[in-house]
This record gives structure tokens, sequence and C-alpha cells, in this order.
């Protein structure tokens, strides 16, 4: 059902969804951009519906809110291990379409990978609403040629246009109170169709391109910050920590953090003896997983083509252009 | 609320074993159900968790080979019978028993890598392991590394037991060497029907094997253990993962048609 709802009486509706649910959306934070005087664009909690910026794409990605940077495990006494139990409101993601299908991705290894659910993940996922964001394409967007430009897994989608909100609800819950603020009228969700980079993504990698010269050109430039796995929508890695307090260290806690396979230590175990030591080698690790080995296990790509891995990169490492370079080598390799 | 699957439980030690300067074997009283090559997370809170393969079970009770290297490792070997830490598991696949019925098994280990075949020769040794026959190729670092020594010498009098040590002492009249020469000096009857298990550190398996593959044994009867960094065991954490194959999950046992395409 589609509506037309003026700005003002959709600041009403917003506040009434507020009270039942927390509302995370693209905000400006200013000045924590990464250059100096830049402003940074990331998800953060939102409690009005002025706060929201529609218009640019986020630096962040939106995963942290189902996969926190830092996340107890179980907290420790004396004698005891208990698991937390804080219990808060479901939760609505304002997002756009890559961001919507890089949760399949985070649900394949958190939900569906190994014989069992991740619970800590699933706690949270499973009380998650998305309200769709239309999208024209942003600067290193590559998601039509993934298909992750659109989506049917939304509740709501939302287009802000001059002085009203166009809106698409889905959500039976939620169609009483969009009829409340608006009129009916018809709306279809806006997506991209063609990105200023279109390419192929290679459908078969062969194993000869772990022994190609292309990847000591990583080497060369990667400093290994992790930034790229850090914005990344669908980098799920973790290591497990535990600490104990500075003031009783008979308590502590079990911890999981993210973890970042381009950062040292990933591999590596007691007794000192690792793999990949070589950043060339981390990158096609990271850039094979995303483009390959995921697929060969869960059957769709886990790449969702947003970009910010290359926005990111204080190196302008392109993961675009890294993903056309394997396709001119297996296309090459093919012919011969 | 769903079972969780990073929840660990407690484990008394019964008995802790010395079996060289900074390996030592701790027996947990335990009902886990496990099965050859599998491991086990093991953590003490506050200090943190840690992969370990189990090296022996028997009835309520297993028994974890313990290298001292790392921070939970560390805190471990402060432990006394009658402590207790925390476990989770058993994780892996372990060895393919299965396949092994009525071969003729050869096993080379490396190291700690005896570990996590110690089970499986245990029970060739008790008759309660189905296979032709044993040799066992063991190699250590010195004659001061030496695991299982007890063991070894048990074996030694139903089995063919080869043991070397890459620096010898004055002591030492056995041989010195690593396990790729032994594997050389093989005389191998029966070339088809020999199955063959490597464990130990990365470049001795990667050595070993190739020379298990002169030696004429198909790709297809070789297996090799891997150890790898795991925050989890359950497949989430992505330490152990290359390619598309999780380590905790589908191994930590390849056949080595599969290894070979598992690069890093």
């Amino acid at each position: 059902m589609g509506y037309k709802i003026y700005r003002e009486k959709f600041a009403d509706l917003f506040h009434e969804l507020r009270a039942s649910y927390e509302i995370y959306a693209p905000v400006t934070k200013k000045d924590k951009g990464m250059y100096s005087d830049t402003d940074l664009i990331t998800y953060d909690k939102v409690e009005s519906f002025t706060e929201i910026v529609f218009d640019k794409k986020t630096f962040f990605s939106p995963k942290e809110i189902v996969f926190p940077i830092r996340q107890t495990l179980f907290y420790f006494t004396e004698d005891s291990v208990l698991e937390p139990t804080k219990l808060e409101k479901d939760i609505v993601i304002f997002a756009r379409a890559c961001d919507i299908n890089s949760f399949r991705s985070l649900d394949a290894i958190f939900l569906q990978n190994g014989p069992y659910e991740d619970p800590y993940y699933k706690k949270l996922r499973q009380r998650v609403k998305f309200i769709l964001l239309p999208c024209d394409g942003f600067e290193n967007c590559y998601c039509a040629c993934l298909g992750t430009n659109i989506t049917d897994n939304y509740s709501a989608y939302v287009d802000v246009r001059d002085d009203a909100v166009y809106c698409k609800v889905k959500d039976a819950y939620w169609k009483g109170l969009w009829s409340k603020y608006g009129e009916e009228s018809e709306v279809e969700p806006r997506y991209v169709s063609k990105n200023e980079n279109t390419f192929e993504i290679p459908q078969k990698i062969n194993n000869s391109i772990f022994e190609h010269q292309m990847w000591s050109e990583y080497t060369n430039r990667c400093t290994g910050c992790g930034r790229c796995t850090v914005v990344c929508p669908t980098c799920t890695c973790f290591t497990v920590h535990d600490i104990r307090y500075d003031d009783n260290s008979k308590y502590g806690e079990r911890r999981r953090v993210w973890a970042s396979c381009q950062i040292d230590g990933f591999t590596e175990m007691a007794g000192g003896h690792g793999y990949r030591h070589k950043q060339g080698e981390r990158t096609r690790f990271r850039v094979l997983h995303k483009i390959s080995d995921f697929k060969k296990r869960f059957g769709f790509q886990m790449c969702v083509g947003c970009g910010r891995c290359e926005d990111a990169c204080q190196e302008y490492i392109s993961l675009k252009n890294c993903i056309h370079k394997i396709s001119e080598i297996m296309a090459e390799e093919e012919k011969v | 609320m769903i079972r969780n699957p990073y929840m660990p439980q407690e484990a008394e030690i019964l008995k802790i074993f010395q079996e060289t300067d900074i390996n030592y074997t701790f027996r947990l009283k335990t009902d886990l159900k496990v099965k050859s090559g599998q491991f086990l997370e093991v953590s003490i809170p506050r200090i943190g968790e840690a992969p370990i393969s189990v090296s022996d079970f028997g009835d309520g009770y297993l028994d974890l080979t313990i290298r001292k290297v790392g921070r939970v490792t560390q805190a471990l070997h402060n432990l006394q019978p009658g402590d207790k830490f925390f476990i989770r598991g058993p994780y892996g696949n372990g060895f393919p028993i299965d396949k092994l019925k009525d071969r003729r098994l050869i096993v080379a280990a490396g190291g700690t890598g005896l570990a996590p075949v110690k089970s499986l020769i245990n029970q060739y040794y008790n008759d309660s392991l189905e296979i032709k026959s044993l040799q066992l190729l063991a190699g250590f670092k010195s004659p001061g590394d030496i695991l299982f020594s007890s063991e070894l010498e048990k074996w030694s009098k139903k089995f063919p037991v080869e043991i070397t040590v890459d620096r010898g002492s004055e002591n030492w009249k056995g041989r010195v060497g690593l396990v790729t020469k032994l594997v050389a000096d093989l005389d191998i009857s029966e070339v088809e029907n020999t199955m063959v298990i490597v464990v130990g550190p990365p470049l001795m398996m990667k050595f070993t094997t190739q020379e298990f593959v002169k030696k004429k044994i198909s790709i297809g009867n070789i297996y090799l253990s891997f150890e790898r960094k795991m925050s989890c065991g359950i497949g989430k954490c992505g330490h152990c993962k290359i390619d598309d194959t999780y380590v905790c999950l589908e191994g930590p046992v390849f056949e080595y048609s599969k290894a070979i395409q598992l690069l890093d």
C-alpha cells in the first residue's frame, strides 16, 4: 500500500514509531570525518525524523546494530558464568537495498554456518525491521553488477521529496499507522538500475590466481590498517577475549571483538605460527572471500557492491578494480 | 532461550601427567563423547579460551595434552588435580575410522602432533580399531621433547614404532633426522591397501606428505590434521577459513586430495 504524507505529519508518525522501536538511520557527526573539517556520515540511533541524512552514503555500515564492535558473551563472577539478559525494544533500520541485502550474508554466517545458530546475533537480528530508502547510486558503488540493487526485504519504503514523504508499506501491522497520517498514493521503490561502474563479476576463479603477480601490487600498497573490513557491511570475523576488571580481578567478562583478516595476528597461533604474512596475500584472501569463496558455500555473493572499502582506503585500493583485474586474467586464461 | 553454544561447562582435573618440560597431560572428569582427532575449546574465565585437541579418552574421562606456549595454556599449568577449568565441544570431524577399516595404517607425527593421534593408536593397541596393521613414525625436536615415552615403549612391543629427533644428545642412541627421512626409508608393502595419517607442524606435514606421495600412496589415502587459530569452533569467527572451507567444521582432518586445494 502506498501513501503520501506531508513532512510535518511524517514527523508525528516517526514520533509514534519511536515509542515502540529503537530507530537507526544515517546521521551526520560534525567534524568526525576521515579528514580534518569533514563530517562523518554514519549509522546511529535517531530521536527525530529531521536528524536523518537521506542523500549521502554512510561511511560505516549498519552491521554493528546486530553485530556490535564489542559484545559481552559472558559475565564472570568468582564462581559463576552468566549470560547478558538485557531486554530491549524492537529495532527499525533505515537502509538502502545494498545494506538490507548485506544482512543476508550476516545471516548466512551467524545463523546457517555450522551446526548452531549464534544466539547473540539472533537475539538482535530477530528484532529488526527495515525501512527501505531510495537510491540513485554513489561514487564507487557497483550494486547492479551483483543484483543487490533491489530487495523485497523491507517493512516500509520511504522517499522524501520536496514537502512530502512518499511511502510504501508492506508490514500489515504498520499499515494502520501510515493510513492515519497520509493519503493513499501509488508508490513503488526507486532503485539504481545501472551504476557508473559496470563490470562483470567473474563466475569462476581458478586457483591459478593464487600465484598471479597481481597481488604483489597490494603487498606494496596496502598498509594492513583493516579499514576495508571495518566498514564492510558483510565482514563478520571476530576474536574472543577475556578481560578482568581492574577494581576486582575475580570478576570479568568474555567478549567478542571485531577481527580483520588484513591485520597482523589474524591467523597467528600460540607459539607464533601463522599464515598469509604479506598484505597481497591478505588482500587476495579478502577479495576471494567476497566474490568467490562465500558464494561457493552459500550460493550467493557476499559482496553487495557498496564500495565502502574503497571509500575508506587511505591507499585508494579499489575492490572494483581488483575484481575487474581478476575477470580479465580469468578471461585471458580461458582463451589459452 | 535457544541453547548457547558458547556456554562452557566446568570439568575437574583428575590427574596431571608431565610429558616434557613444557608439555603436560590433563586428565579431566567428563562424560563428553569424543572421537579421535576432535578438539575442545578450553577456557579459564578472565584469562581466555583456546582450541586444544583431545589426546585420549575413556570411560568418564578425557585427556588434553597441553603445551605451555600461550596465555591460556600458561594459566592452565598453574592448576592442580581437583581444580576445575572450562570446556565446550567436542568440535571437528575427527579421523575417518570407517575408511581405515581392514587397511594397513601408517601414522607420521611431528612433535605435539602425536597428541591428536594418540587415542587412535591406543585403540589399535587395545584391539578396538579394526585395521590390518599399524606403523608409527614420530619425530621430535630433541630427546627431551619426546612425548608419551612410556606409551611409545609399550606400543613398540606390539607394532613398529620409529622415533627420530632433529637434534640428538650425548645419551641419545636413536635416530637423528627428520620424519621425512623415516618415510623415505620405508619399504611399504601393499601400497594400495595403505592409509596414511600425517599430523604435525605445517612444514613437517607438507614435506612428509610429499614423501608418501613419492612412495606411490594415493592422495585419497592420506589424511592430514590442520591446526589453525580459532575463536569459536562453530563456524562463526572466521579465523580458520580457507577458501570455502572452515577447518573447525569440515576439518581439522582432511583427505590430502582436498588439503592440496586449500591454499592460504
